[in-house]
C-alpha cells in the first residue's frame, strides 16, 4: 500500500459523481412517484 | 493413524489455518448463539473451517476444482448469486410506505455517505483504487452489493468484503445507536412526526419497479444488473398474477441461494489470503462506512430542518442504509427510549426502503465510473 496521488484524485471525483448521482437518481424517482400518485390514484375499492 | 498425525502436525505447522478455523468457529458462534445472519454465517464458517484443512479436496481433489471452488467460479465469478439472491429480495420489499411519502427516497441517497467516505479514507491509507471502492462499498449495508461490486473490480480483499458487510449489518443494533448518538441532541431524538400517508394504487406499484429500471438504466447502466434483479423480484410480488413465483422467491430461491453463497464464499477465507494487515483494515473502514452512513443521514435531516417548518426527527435519516427492516426498527427503538410515545416507524421504513434502492444505485454508480 502506498499513497497515490492520482487515486485521491479519483476517489474525490467518486465522490462528487456518484454521491450526486444517487440524489439525481432518487430526486428523479422522487417526482415520477408523486406523478405515478397523480396520475393512477387509487381507486374506491382500494 | 499415520495419516492422521500427518494431518495434525500439517496444521500445526500452519497456525494460520487454526486461526482461520477458530474463526470461522467464531462466525458460527455469532450465528447459532447470537443469531446474526444466521442463513449466511453458519455455512460462511463451516466453509471457513473446510477450507482451511490442509490439502482441503473441497478447493482441489485430484488436480481439478473442488466442489466450493465450482460453486465459487459458476455463482461468484459470473455473479449469478448476489443477482439471484436480488430477485428474492426484491419480492420481499413492500414499497407501498415509500411510494405513501416519497419524500423519504431522498433520505436513501444521503445515507450512502459511507461509501464515498471509505473510498477516500482508503485512498489516502494507499489502497488500489478498485480496493477502495470495493471497501467503501461495504457501507451500502447490503451484503450482494458488496459482493458484486467487489468482485466486478477484481478486488482482492473478498472475504475480508463479505465477512464485513454481513457481520456489520447484524451489528446495526449496536453501531446506529452509537453513531446516532453522536450527532444528535436528546432534544433531537424527541422531535415528533406526523404520519399522513397517500393511498397507493396497485398499477402505481406495479409500474413504480418498471420506471425505477428504466431511469436507473437510463442514468447508471452498470447498475442494471443489480437494479434489474431487485425490480423483478418485486414486479413478481405487486403484479398479482404470480404470487406463487413470488412466494417462491421470497422463500425457496433465497434460501437456497444463501445456503451456496455462504459456502462458496469461504473460499476467499483461506489462512494466507485472509490474515493479512490489509484485511484487518479493510474490516475496520467497513465499520467505519457503516458509522458514516448513519451520520450521513442524520446530518442530511438537519440540514432539511433549517429550511423546513415541520421537523424532521433527524435520526429517520440514518434509516436510509439498506439494512432492512432491522435500522427501522433501531431508529423506533432510539425514538422510543427517548419518549415512549413516539411513533416514526413508518418513516424510518420508508426510509430504510429507499436505502434499498440507493445502495444498488451506489453500486452501480461506483461501477460505472471505475470500469
Amino acid at each position: 500500500m502506498t499513497f497515490n496521488m492520482e487515486n485521491l484524485e479519483i476517489a474525490v471525483q467518486i465522490l462528487g459523481l456518484g454521491w450526486g448521482g444517487i440524489f439525481l437518481v432518487m430526486l428523479i424517482i422522487y417526482l415520477v412517484s408523486l406523478a405515478l400518485g397523480r396520475i393512477f390514484p387509487p381507486s374506491d375499492s382500494e | 493413524m499415520e495419516i492422521l498425525i500427518e494431518g495434525v502436525v500439517s496444521l500445526v505447522a500452519e497456525p494460520g489455518r487454526i486461526a482461520m478455523m477458530l474463526i470461522g468457529a467464531l462466525l458460527m458462534y455469532l450465528g447459532i448463539k447470537k443469531q446474526y445472519e444466521p442463513t449466511l454465517l453458519v455455512p460462511m464458517g463451516l466453509g471457513t473451517i473446510l477450507v482451511n484443512i490442509p490439502g482441503s479436496g473441497v478447493l482441489m481433489t485430484g488436480g481439478e476444482p473442488g466442489p466450493f471452488q465450482i460453486l465459487f467460479d459458476a455463482g461468484i465469478e459470473t455473479e449469478l448469486f448476489p443477482l439471484l439472491l436480488f430477485i428474492g429480495i426484491g419480492a420481499m420489499i413492500d414499497f407501498g410506505p415509500l411510494l405513501s411519502n416519497p419524500f423519504l427516497l431522498l433520505f436513501g441517497a444521503a445515507a450512502q455517505f459511507g461509501i464515498f467516505f471509505v473510498i477516500i479514507v482508503a485512498s489516502l491509507l494507499g489502497f488500489d483504487i478498485n480496493d477502495a471502492a470495493s471497501a467503501g462499498i461495504i457501507a451500502a449495508a447490503d451484503g450482494p452489493t458488496s459482493i458484486f461490486v467487489a468482485n466486478s473490480l477484481g478486488s482482492k480483499y473478498m472475504g475480508a468484503i463479505m465477512v464485513a458487510a454481513y457481520s456489520y449489518m447484524a451489528l446495526v443494533p449496536i453501531i446506529q445507536p452509537f453513531a446516532v448518538k453522536l450527532v444528535t441532541t436528546k432534544k433531537e431524538r424527541q422531535i415528533r412526526m406526523n404520519y399522513n400517508p397517500r393511498s397507493v394504487s396497485k398499477t402505481a406499484k406495479i409500474l413504480f419497479p418498471v420506471i425505477i429500471c428504466v431511469i436507473a438504466g437510463l442514468i447508471a447502466p452498470d447498475s442494471l444488473p443489480l437494479v434489474g434483479f431487485l425490480m423483478f423480484g418485486n414486479l413478481l410480488r405487486e403484479c398479482g398474477v404470480l404470487d406463487n413465483l413470488s412466494q417462491s422467491a421470497q422463500n425457496e430461491l433465497v434460501n437456497l441461494i444463501s445456503i451456496l453463497l455462504g459456502l462458496c464464499v469461504s473460499v476467499k477465507m483461506e489462512y494466507h489470503d485472509f490474515l493479512q494487515l490489509d484485511t484487518l483494515i479493510i474490516m475496520g473502514l467497513g465499520l467505519l462506512g457503516f458509522v458514516m452512513d448513519s451520520v450521513g443521514g442524520v446530518l442530511f435531516a438537519k440540514v432539511l430542518n433549517i429550511f423546513r417548518k415541520e421537523k424532521i426527527n433527524p435520526m429517520v435519516g440514518a434509516a436510509g442504509i439498506s439494512a432492512f427492516p432491522m435500522s427501522s426498527r433501531v431508529i423506533q427503538k432510539l425514538a422510543t427510549e427517548e419518549d415512549p410515545q413516539n411513533f416514526i416507524l413508518m418513516q424510518a421504513a420508508g426510509a430504510n426502503v429507499a436505502g434499498q434502492i440507493a445502495s444498488v444505485v451506489a453500486g452501480g454508480l461506483v461501477l460505472g465510473l471505475l470500469l
